[in-house]
């Protein structure tokens, strides 16, 4: 078996390390025996093809779904043995986007984009208007947004919203599960853009899941390739250049690739 | 600078190593220090609000920040606000010393300080009401328009399925009178012999007081086959098909599917409503005739067990005491009953727009909207049957 993860440094870089995880529902194994290390700061692109289990993984880390073995750490404390309380204070440490962004229908914007600081924090309404306001400002999004419902926004408006109540509690770890799947060309440049600064801002180790080249190309520092329930291969991206894999080949070289500048070479 | 001051006096160890102040002169000198993140923010909020100087007092704010170990946007926030404070004042306020990692996080926030909006201000108390009566006026006009609105489509409908019989949706109808009438039995069975039995019990108990035991058959047999049967019927239809009906069609509309059907060419009134109407109106009468027996069940076993009347004697008095037309009182009103609950079930379905709280809410006023038409319905037959001495 390959072994993508021991080629770096210390333990204490590590932010998830993720290992030997089995993933079964009744008789499918969807992730059998992944090994997978995330270190801290990086923006890591997780691709593969359609159900090869990229959302089982997320799903799995973040503690929705429930591995059948395996081991994931999470800033070196283990998850999959982790008591109630250990789980609520790794979890008060990260932020998930949704794929459809998951904002409380009931809610405003502004109650939506505090309702972590309600859980998790005891603070005064005062701070928590001034705060939410500043990380809608942060996500490109004027003040005047917050008495929206969700109903009344624009995909990439809830994209936006939800990345800021994600970022609501100062996480260090970001899941972002296809971020730019439904927005404009244009709406996904900035949107990887602003993952990027944010990410330099507070200093957050991104864990996203894509098919978007452009993102993959443009704000990852590494990518990882899921495949056969398995992270076949994790890299920059000329490493995934280089790999000759096929499913990396068409993937990376095929006819959609073709229109990313600099993803190609020599032609 | 007295508030700082009283504040360090009274507070913590750990709140004075956060945030601690002297003046000297003109300047007021704070040395900001330990971790400023988002898990001491609540105890950096009031230190922050203390130490705001008072007007005019200090002309010079300096922030030393050298000893901040940690900064995310809660302590940045904290910070601009300590300088904006400062600067209302007339006070100059300025950073010392700011670690170069946390330059990034302090000018973002800075740049992206807003205020929030006013929330949009509160009408008078009283013109609130009338303006919520009002909208409800309309509400109701709106809704009546949209039960005579569907009441057409589905009568159309009607007609254009029994001129191409063919086109009609025949598996879609069974298995609709599965669901709604085969599956109902069980629990129709239930409540409505229930409800006869506590009928009799009361009956009996009224009675006995001036020994007319024997008209609690009466008042079974004529109250059940003419008012009860159905209405009980049709109140738990309502709630188990119609919000049913409500639930399906609103997810069919938040998910497209509606409009799916329509650029294919397709009415959805004849693909989903017809049959769903039809089942109903197939389903109730049935289901109004089965439970009238089981309350007449359930009202002659109560009248045996606590009352003594015995079968022999109960089926006696029945015969005498009910004729067949207060069975048909009872069963004409069935159909139109299902009629009114598929067709608001299905208006307010239609009605459903994309979040979860409408659909709810959608399913709500279906149930209570076709309830409150089944009683004011019930009511107009009590009138006509009355009318033709029936």
């Amino acid at each position: 078996m390959l072994d993508f993860t021991s080629q770096h440094t210390t333990t204490s870089d590590v932010a998830i390390r993720v290992r030997d995880l089995v993933v079964q529902f009744r008789r499918q194994t969807v992730l059998k025996g992944l090994n997978l290390d995330v270190y801290k700061g990086e923006i890591i692109g997780f691709v593969g093809a359609s159900g090869a289990g990229k959302s089982v993984l997320t799903r799995t880390i973040i503690g929705l779904v429930t591995p059948k073995s395996g081991s994931i750490q999470v800033f070196g404390r283990e998850l999959t043995t982790a008591d109630d309380d250990e789980r609520q204070q790794i979890e008060r440490r990260w932020g998930v986007l949704f794929q459809q962004g998951a904002l409380f229908s009931s809610l405003n914007v502004l109650q939506n984009v505090q309702f972590p600081m309600r859980e998790y924090l005891d603070l005064s309404q005062r701070l928590m208007d001034e705060v939410a306001i500043a990380k809608l400002r942060m996500v490109g999004l004027p003040a005047d947004v917050g008495r929206k419902m969700p109903s009344e926004l624009s995909g990439g408006m809830i994209k936006r919203v939800a990345l800021a109540r994600a970022l609501a509690l100062d996480p260090d770890i970001v899941f972002l599960d296809e971020p730019t799947s439904g927005l404009d060309p244009i709406g996904a440049g900035d949107f990887d853009s602003l993952i990027r600064t944010l990410q330099q801002t507070l200093g957050l180790t991104v864990f996203m899941v894509t098919h978007d080249l452009d993102s993959l190309h443009s704000v990852c520092d590494r990518i990882a390739v899921l495949a056969d329930g398995k992270v076949i291969e994790a890299g920059p991206m000329s490493t995934m250049l280089a790999s000759e894999h096929p499913w990396l080949k068409e993937y990376f070289r095929g006819k959609r690739a073709r229109g990313v500048p600099g993803l190609v070479r020599g032609e | 600078m007295e508030a700082a001051e009283a504040h360090r006096a009274e507070g913590s160890l750990t709140e004075h190593d956060l945030l601690s102040g002297r003046t000297s002169g003109e300047r007021l000198q704070l040395t900001a220090s330990g971790e400023w993140t988002a898990d001491n923010a609540a105890v950096l909020d009031r230190l922050v609000t203390a130490t705001a100087p008072a007007e005019g007092a200090v002309s010079k704010v300096d922030i030393d920040m050298r000893r901040v170990e940690k900064l995310d946007t809660y302590g940045a926030w904290l910070v601009e606000r300590l300088i904006q404070g400062a600067t209302e004042k007339g006070a100059q306020a300025r950073l010392i010393g700011l670690p170069e990692r946390f330059g990034v996080i302090v000018r973002t926030v800075h740049q992206n300080a807003d205020e929030l909006p006013p929330a949009p201000e509160r009408t008078n108390l009283f013109i609130f009401a009338l303006a919520t009566i009002g909208r409800n006026m309309v509400e109701v006009g709106k809704s009546i328009a949209l039960i005579a609105q569907m009441f057409g489509a589905v009568t159309m409908a009607f007609v254009r399925a029994v001129m191409h019989p063919t086109t009609f949706r025949w598996t879609s109808l069974v298995n609709q009178i599965d669901l709604v009438g085969w599956r109902a039995v069980p629990i129709i069975l239930l409540i409505t012999f229930l409800i006869g039995a506590i009928l009799a019990q009361q009956g009996i108990f009224h009675f006995r007081r001036f020994g007319a035991d024997i008209f609690v058959v009466d008042m079974v047999g004529i109250l059940v086959l003419r008012e009860v049967g159905v209405l009980i019927v049709c109140v738990m239809v309502a709630g188990r098909s119609g919000s049913a009906y409500t639930a399906e069609l609103g997810s069919m509309k938040m998910r497209e599917e509606i409009d799916a059907l329509q650029i294919m060419g397709l009415d959805p009134v004849s693909i989903l409503v017809l049959p769903r109407i039809i089942a109903l109106i197939v389903a109730v009468p049935m289901l109004t005739f089965l439970g009238s027996m089981a309350a007449m069940y359930g009202g002659g076993l109560v009248a045996y067990l606590y009352g003594g009347i015995s079968p022999e004697v109960f089926l006696q008095r029945l015969r005498e005491a009910i004729s067949v037309d207060h069975f048909i009182v009872g069963m004409v009103k069935a159909p139109f009953m299902a009629l009114i609950i598929g067709i608001v079930a299905c208006v307010e379905g239609l009605q459903v727009e994309g979040s979860a709280e409408s659909l709810g809410m959608k399913t709500t006023s279906a149930v209570v909207k076709s309830i409150f038409l089944v009683m004011v319905l019930d009511g107009v037959f009590a009138m006509f049957f009355a009318a033709i001495n029936l």
